[in-house]
């Protein structure tokens, strides 16, 4: 028999909005880092794509400005829990980044000022399914929010979304992040609620 | 920042058990102790947390975190939880719940916020009210595995009321020290003003940069994000600094 908590009664999402299982709803925007949040400036900031030949293509601050940008109106959860609906946000599809890139790697190890890695398949960063995020609500991404730029894949926990972004790491084959190499789900997916390993 | 070592019994699907609310503590006005009983429970490091899943009669469920208080002992653990007014969980715990309830969760989770007792370099806790509780299992720990390792607490909290496990920090440890900062009303005889944390309380309290302490902060959003940056201010390597937020 399913378990049944006594007492208790809870809250639902408010109408027009459908949670993950386990998630809820908060409208303020909680930060979640493990460390010290480094300081990056516009000036010192770079970002590189490397293939699995050892391919760089780098982009500066001017560079990431000079590109089209998207305004993704997304959905967020965390794996802390907190859903937050509605975000907007200012940022470069991955789409627009890899578009002259030659490779044939399926995965990608994401890397960020500070030292924080996250693995995803390349498959769920392209599509328009993820950005290189630099503006939050009509401002810029504060740092304790990964600015001056940060990933954005919203279809996973947050967690997959590096803060801080300094590398997208193509690979023939899958390595763990600092999070998943502390236990938590390779992929990630809020909807199959895939939190920790063997979720 | 270093990649974080894989904890062993992370590697299995963490199973959701049902546990049973053997004891009730209250800790303050806000905060209450509850003492779990969970006959199968694996163990935990000091610093990590549980998931809590409540579920309504309608099917309804909703899960939160909660860092663990109690050091290891195989069979219970406390869970000490803050009443968040307007909370859907909280209150909940800590109003509703009393001995003989039942509660489902599942853990221990989390392999970066911890400290192992094969630690030996010196210890900065910093504590930004409730954010003691994981802190609070790491002295714990230390004490219950005689542990000489240094630490030393910086509890930064509103009021001496306010003071969680006030009692037992006061009769203290040997090689633990203590410091209180009040930020709204501190003691009548107290040298330090009240007021929000300052990287003078941080170099006077903690420990010289070149003891290469591990650096736990724990609490609000902006408690950790000021003590992290003050921290590395004061030239702690930013990857001796770890943090864990709420709210």
């Amino acid at each position: 028999m399913a378990f049944i908590s006594r007492g208790f009664h809870g809250r639902r999402p408010s109408a027009g909005t459908k949670l993950p299982p386990g998630q809820y709803e908060t409208t303020g925007f909680p930060v979640l880092s493990a460390g010290p949040t480094p300081r990056i400036r516009k000036d010192d900031w770079q970002l590189s794509v490397t293939t699995e030949t050892g391919k760089r293509h780098v982009w500066d601050w001017a560079g990431l400005m000079a590109l089209p940008a998207d305004s993704p109106t997304v959905d967020l959860h965390c794996v802390t829990k907190w859903s937050k609906f509605g975000t907007q946000w200012q940022g470069v599809s991955l789409d627009v980044l890899l578009a002259d890139v030659e490779t044939s790697a399926e995965h990608v190890l994401v890397t960020s000022y500070g030292g924080y890695t996250t693995n995803v398949p390349l498959a769920d960063l392209v599509d328009g399914k993820a950005w290189i995020a630099y503006g939050y609500e009509g401002g810029d991404l504060a740092p304790e929010h990964g600015g001056p730029a940060r990933l954005l894949v919203p279809h996973l926990y947050l967690w997959k979304s590096a803060k801080w972004v300094s590398g997208i790491e193509l690979r023939q084959s899958d390595v763990p992040g600092f999070w998943e190499t502390a236990g938590y789900h390779n992929y990630g997916d809020p909807w199959r609620e895939q939190r920790y390993q063997g979720d | 920042m270093a990649r974080a070592a894989v904890p062993g019994r992370l590697g299995d699907r963490l199973r959701w058990r049902i546990a049973e609310v053997a004891g009730r503590r209250v800790e303050s006005a806000t905060a209450v102790t509850l003492t779990l009983e969970i006959p199968d429970w694996p163990g935990h490091l000091a610093g990590q947390h549980v998931d809590v899943r409540l579920t309504a009669e309608d099917g309804y469920s909703t899960q939160r975190s909660y860092s663990i208080a109690s050091a290891s002992n195989g069979r219970s653990l406390d869970l000490t939880v803050q009443r968040t007014s307007g909370g859907e969980v909280s209150p909940y715990l800590v109003d509703e719940l009393v001995p003989g309830d039942q509660l489902e969760l599942r853990g221990p989770v989390g392999g970066w916020f911890v400290w192992r007792q094969q630690q030996t370099e010196p210890v900065l806790l910093v504590a930004g009210g409730s954010g003691l509780v994981p802190l609070m299992c790491m002295i714990r720990t230390r004490e219950a595995a005689g542990s000489r390792t240094p630490f030393r607490l910086l509890y930064a909290v509103r009021s001496p009321s306010d003071l969680l496990y006030g009692s037992e920090l006061r009769q203290g440890a040997p090689g633990l020290d203590t410091t209180y900062l009040y930020s709204r009303e501190a003691l009548k005889d107290s040298a330090r003003p009240p007021g929000r944390i300052t990287p003078e309380d941080l170099a006077r309290g903690g420990w010289p940069p070149d003891f290469e302490p591990t650096c736990y902060v724990c609490g609000p959003t902006a408690f950790v994000e000021k003590t992290a940056a003050y921290l590395v201010l004061l030239g702690h390597a930013p990857e001796r600094v770890r943090t864990e937020r709420f709210g």
